[in-house]
């Protein structure tokens, strides 16, 4: 690699943060976000994650992105979004490295960019990032190598874009394509997640009927009806006649100040209980982004009731994790001829 | 340009023609194997042509082409869905134009990581020039002479018919 440009700063500024996901093409080239993506980005994500979801099934692994290097960074902890993203670029035949980065250089002194330049020395091509500041993803791909790709996998409060498409998918696989007939309930720590917000954009963006979100005032952003969404601070009310019912996790190592009383009280009030669930339509099934807490935000026998889809979510995160990873790493050269030759 | 029969001629041919090369191969319960999209349309109509008692199945080979890192994702993927079993049986692969042979390169890689079959045989409406690996057809309903320029495509599935075109 010689001539490496290094993107300076105020080229960046000015310009839309959200369009560096595209190419000039309109191709998905970074997956940081859920703004700024059109119905068709989204739509396609979906589809492409259908096809992977039959390979999973089947052969388990095909040869796509044999001689891809993909490298997690994962400067907070995880475990089902870092094994899930590890196993999709393997059964697309990747090779992955696992950057535990809280534990190696960076601790030893080093800048994150000197350590995206050592990455980007050893012929790497994605990186996907989680972070716990807002807009690591965005500052990342604002400054590597122009052939590195990288995906977000969880930034602060801001963002978990595959996440959300994976939720998508879910309710894309029980629901039917048409989400304009949905209604949606987003229960719990809005305020602490980047998944809601994620959810939230991808909601919309696919036209969905109506999305509520419902929690505790302390735990709702004042301004969120301005993303479109309609409050309720009553679960009952929330839920009822609901397609779908997405409860969070209380996320508590972000939460600095008195946000709740106590975990009990959570429940009493917002826990999704058996008894509450009735409130939903009939056919409503449940998600959770994991991890659950049982007895905190909802009942074990829900969790693990037959309207849960709590499992299809974790599964059907690798199909889409293989959907973003190929769509993003492919074509990187120009296409000159549209016409494919047989 | 040379002229190109009618696809439902040329298939009429083909499915004569590999109706006889199967009993001369002696194979009896063969798997046929559509490849997406006009392969998939013309074997749905062998299938039905020769009775055939297996499930037809279609193979989409955009995980498997090598030119993926030039042109990227097909945004249209379909699933494929060969059964699990292909240990030991004996293929016939369908596709409506064998032109460079990386398609049937593609589908054969794929084929193989379902398991061995005991045979393929390769089954194209239209053989024409422009190899760029050694892969030749079994059956072909005709034979084409055409310039790197000339394209033909199948389009359907009703009617089958070609679509000619040139890219200067």
């Amino acid at each position: 690699m010689v001539n490496k440009p290094t993107r300076r700063t105020d080229e960046i500024i000015g310009k839309d943060l959200w369009n560096i996901q595209l190419d000039e093409q309109g191709r998905l080239k970074h997956f940081l976000t859920i703004e700024g993506l059109g119905t068709n980005i989204l739509n396609q994500i979906l589809d492409t994650a259908e096809s992977f979801a039959g390979v999973n099934e089947s052969v388990k692994k095909v040869p796509l992105l044999r001689g891809k290097t993909i490298v997690n960074l994962f400067f907070e902890a995880s475990t089902r979004t870092r094994t899930t993203f590890e196993l999709a670029a393997k059964r697309l035949s990747a090779d992955v490295l696992n950057m535990n980065i809280s534990a190696s250089a960076t601790s030893k002194g080093e800048t994150l960019l000197d350590t995206l330049r050592n990455l980007e020395a050893m012929q790497t091509d994605m990186f996907v990032v989680r972070h716990a500041d807002s807009g690591t993803a965005h500052f990342i791909a604002n400054h590597v190598a122009p052939h590195i790709r990288v995906l977000n996998a969880g930034d602060g409060r801001h963002a978990h874009p595959t996440q959300a498409m994976l939720d998508m998918f879910t309710i894309r696989r029980n629901k039917g394509a048409d989400f304009g007939k949905l209604r949606v309930a987003i229960v719990g720590d809005i305020m602490h997640s980047r998944v809601a917000r994620s959810q939230i954009h991808a909601l919309n963006t696919l036209n969905t009927g109506e999305v509520r979100v419902v929690g505790p005032k302390t735990l709702i952003p004042k301004d969120i009806e301005s993303m479109g969404v309609s409050v309720f601070h009553d679960l009952q009310n929330g839920i009822k006649d609901a397609d779908v019912v997405i409860m969070l996790r209380l996320q508590k190592e972000r939460m600095t100040g008195a946000s709740l009383p106590s975990e009990q009280e959570y429940y009493e009030l917002y826990g999704l209980t058996e008894e509450r669930f009735k409130l939903a339509k009939p056919d409503a099934i449940v998600m959770h982004p994991g991890p659950i807490n049982r007895g905190v935000e909802i009942e074990s026998s829900v969790a693990d009731g037959d309207r849960s889809v709590i499992l299809d979510q974790v599964t059907y995160g690798i199909a889409v994790r293989m959907a973003v990873m190929s769509m993003t790493l492919g074509g990187n050269i120009k296409r000159q001829d549209q016409e494919i030759k047989l | 340009m040379t002229h190109i029969a009618e696809p439902e001629k040329l298939l009429e041919k083909l499915a004569t023609d590999l109706k006889n090369l199967l009993e001369l191969r002696a194979i009896d319960k063969p798997l046929m194997v559509g490849i997406h999209t006009g392969g998939a349309w013309l074997a749905e109509k062998l299938h039905k042509q020769l009775k055939l008692e297996d499930d037809l199945s279609t193979l989409d080979i955009s995980f498997y082409r090598d030119d993926f890192s030039r042109i990227g994702m097909n945004p249209q993927v379909k699933t494929s869905n060969l059964p699990p079993q292909v240990e030991d049986r004996h293929i016939i692969l369908v596709d409506d134009v064998l032109q460079t042979g990386r398609t049937i390169r593609a589908a054969m890689n794929e084929i193989f990581d379902y398991g061995r079959p005991a045979s393929i045989t390769l089954a194209c409406l239209i053989e024409r020039t422009g190899r760029e690996l050694p892969i030749q057809a079994d059956v072909v309903g005709q034979v084409l002479e055409l310039a790197e320029k000339e394209q033909v495509k199948l389009t359907g599935p009703e009617p089958l018919a070609w679509e000619i075109k040139r890219s200067d």
